[in-house]
């Protein structure tokens, strides 16, 4: 079910590039483990990120969760409609709830980063 | 919720119930070498008749009573209803502790809600939180929420602040690496705006200032909050006396976008010093970076009304290191005797209670100044309380005072250079004519 075109992270994110660029979210199992989405802190266009360094942060109505950038870059969007209707990250995951744009630093880091398949054994090992 | 005692047979049962042996076993966590081998230093049990007793002596080690007071900046005596006290002690009240699972507390969520609404009515503003320890807690928390927002480095705090509420912002501030600069005063006893200009910058993040200011005088909340909104900075204001707000313009409608302060005035004794309540309300669009808790109103799955503690992921038990502030509670029970205090007054009743403590204030100030060689140290407008100058040092003249029964009014030099002459009076309403008359006697003796 995740979809093939996407890098996945152990933190439950996912990165879609194009190009020199990517958009970053969370995955479908990360939401279902936040429950309703009611706040997202997004960062200012302009942010420098190393790797694994946090991006934005989602809140759920009990609990908050740190969303880290797969891959060092700059921020260079962020999904503005969120602010509004952050309820999106759970309708549409790995779509209409993306949460930045980043531009990225050095596409070798890809590298580091699951596929589909395996984010989804990855995802079975931690139900067992 | 009833007083439910522990007999040894509960405690037996209970350990047995968790498989544990003895009390002293729930704590072998703790290193042996760092446990007290031995008992506390405590004085020996007493029977009911003597701790009475040993109370009733160390109260009259109090002699405060005695004493005809004209005494405030920022402990204020008021007239409490008995109504506050009877209420505010029933056992509902004063057993709970507002519980980790809150919304099973309905009623100490709803006392929460309207003190809440109380607070933004008063203040202007949206949004108010459950209370914070103290006034002087709630400005330095002000400083720093001003600093989440707007995160530049350089906060702005008035030096007519209540001198303690520096000195708390100072400790707040001290490892952050913020520079923290004092704005001085003028002639009127109001923030000076040149010297506001030249400190007023875009790395700026917030003013902080006082109205009715540590002098009693009422600022120009207006066009503050126009200079420092023109640098794109925030402005954050402290009410120490919160009845003031009964006549006074709430700071949020003049631009204000953070209010703080002390609500001892509503309902809560002296005490020796506590315990105080702190109060704070923003706009709307600065909720996520208020400190505390807040309660909300919502409905529950049949449609009924509820309340439930709200935004809670700003909180140290979920945000940890990240959250807006390390206060993990609230005043709860003086946030009851306030929003009592206040719901018993009502409109009206705050509206007269504010005229009869500005009338009273005009007609004292009016008569000790009056006397040769008595003066007003700034010209401003005042509330409660106005600061006079002597023909000589204040301790001096205090003493004096002090000798025929009279607290006249608290010491500026040991705060303010060049203040060492002059005093803060402060009269409220339970300060009636015959009593101010009484000081204004007894003044013009001391000073012949």
């Amino acid at each position: 079910m995740y979809p093939e075109n996407l890098y996945y992270t152990k933190d439950h994110e996912w990165l879609k590039v194009a190009g020199e660029e990517a958009i970053i979210g969370i995955t479908d199992f990360a939401q279902k483990q936040l429950g309703d989405i009611i706040y997202v802190d997004l960062p200012q266009a302009g942010k420098v990120l190393e790797a694994h360094q946090a991006v934005a942060s989602v809140e759920s109505v009990k609990s908050v969760s740190d969303v880290f950038s797969p891959v060092a870059g700059e921020v260079i969007a962020v999904n503005e409609a969120l602010s509004q209707t952050p309820d999106v990250i759970n309708k549409d995951p790995h779509g209409e709830g993306w949460i930045v744009k980043i531009r990225i630093k050095n596409k070798e880091e890809l590298k580091n980063l699951m596929k589909a398949i395996d984010y989804e054994k990855y995802l079975e090992g931690l139900e067992h | 919720m009833s007083y439910i005692p522990i007999s040894d047979q509960d405690k037996k049962e209970m350990l047995a119930r968790i498989g544990v042996n003895s009390f002293e076993d729930l704590f072998s966590s703790i290193p042996e070498n760092v446990r007290l081998k031995k008992d506390l230093k405590l004085p020996s049990p007493m029977p009911e008749m003597e701790v009475l007793d040993y109370f009733a002596k160390t109260g009259k080690q109090n002699t405060f009573s005695n004493y005809l007071h004209f005494l405030g900046g920022g402990a204020y005596e008021h007239f409490i209803p008995a109504v506050v006290d009877y209420l505010s002690s029933r056992s509902e009240f004063v057993t709970p502790y507002t519980p980790y699972q809150p919304e099973i507390s309905q009623g100490t969520l709803q006392v929460i809600f309207e003190f809440q609404t109380l607070i933004c009515q008063l203040t202007g503003l949206d949004i108010a939180n459950a209370s914070l320890y103290d006034g002087a807690t709630g400005a330095a928390e002000a400083v720093l929420m001003g600093y989440r927002i707007k995160n530049r480095k350089r906060l702005l705090v008035a030096s007519n602040l209540n001198p303690q509420y520096r000195e708390v912002i100072y400790t707040y501030t001290k490892n952050l690496g913020l520079e923290v600069v004092e704005i001085p005063y003028d002639k009127s006893g109001r923030i000076d705006k040149g010297g506001l200009a030249s400190s007023l910058n875009g790395e700026t993040s917030v003013l902080l200032c006082q109205s009715p200011n540590y002098f009693g005088v009422i600022e120009d909340v207006q066009s503050l909050a126009e200079l420092v909104h023109n640098q794109g900075a925030l402005l954050a204001v402290v009410i120490s006396e919160p009845v003031s707000l009964g006549i006074l313009e709430a700071p949020g409608k003049l631009g204000a976008d953070i209010v703080t302060g002390e609500a001892q005035s509503f309902g809560l004794p002296l005490s020796f010093g506590g315990p105080f309540l702190g109060f704070m309300a923003c706009k709307k669009e600065f909720v996520r970076q208020m400190p505390g808790r807040i309660a909300g109103q919502t409905i529950d799955v049949d449609g009924r009304r509820g309340f439930v503690l709200t935004l809670s992921t700003r909180e140290q038990h979920i945000r940890r290191e990240k959250a807006t502030s390390n206060i993990c509670t609230n005043q709860a029970h003086c946030a009851l005797r306030a929003t009592i205090y206040l719901e018993t007054l009502g409109r009206e009743g705050l509206k007269k209670l504010a005229w009869l403590n500005l009338q009273k204030a005009a007609y004292a100030a009016e008569q000790l100044s009056s006397i040769p060689g008595v003066s007003r140290k700034f010209s401003g407008p005042v509330f409660n309380e106005f600061v006079l100058e002597f023909p000589e040092r204040w301790e001096k003249i205090n003493q004096k005072l002090q000798e025929k029964g009279i607290l006249g009014g608290l010491a500026l030099g040991p705060h303010y250079a060049g203040l060492e002459n002059s005093a803060l009076i402060t009269v409220t309403e339970v300060s009636d004519k015959e009593k101010i008359d009484t000081y204004v006697r007894a003044l013009k003796e001391v000073l012949s």
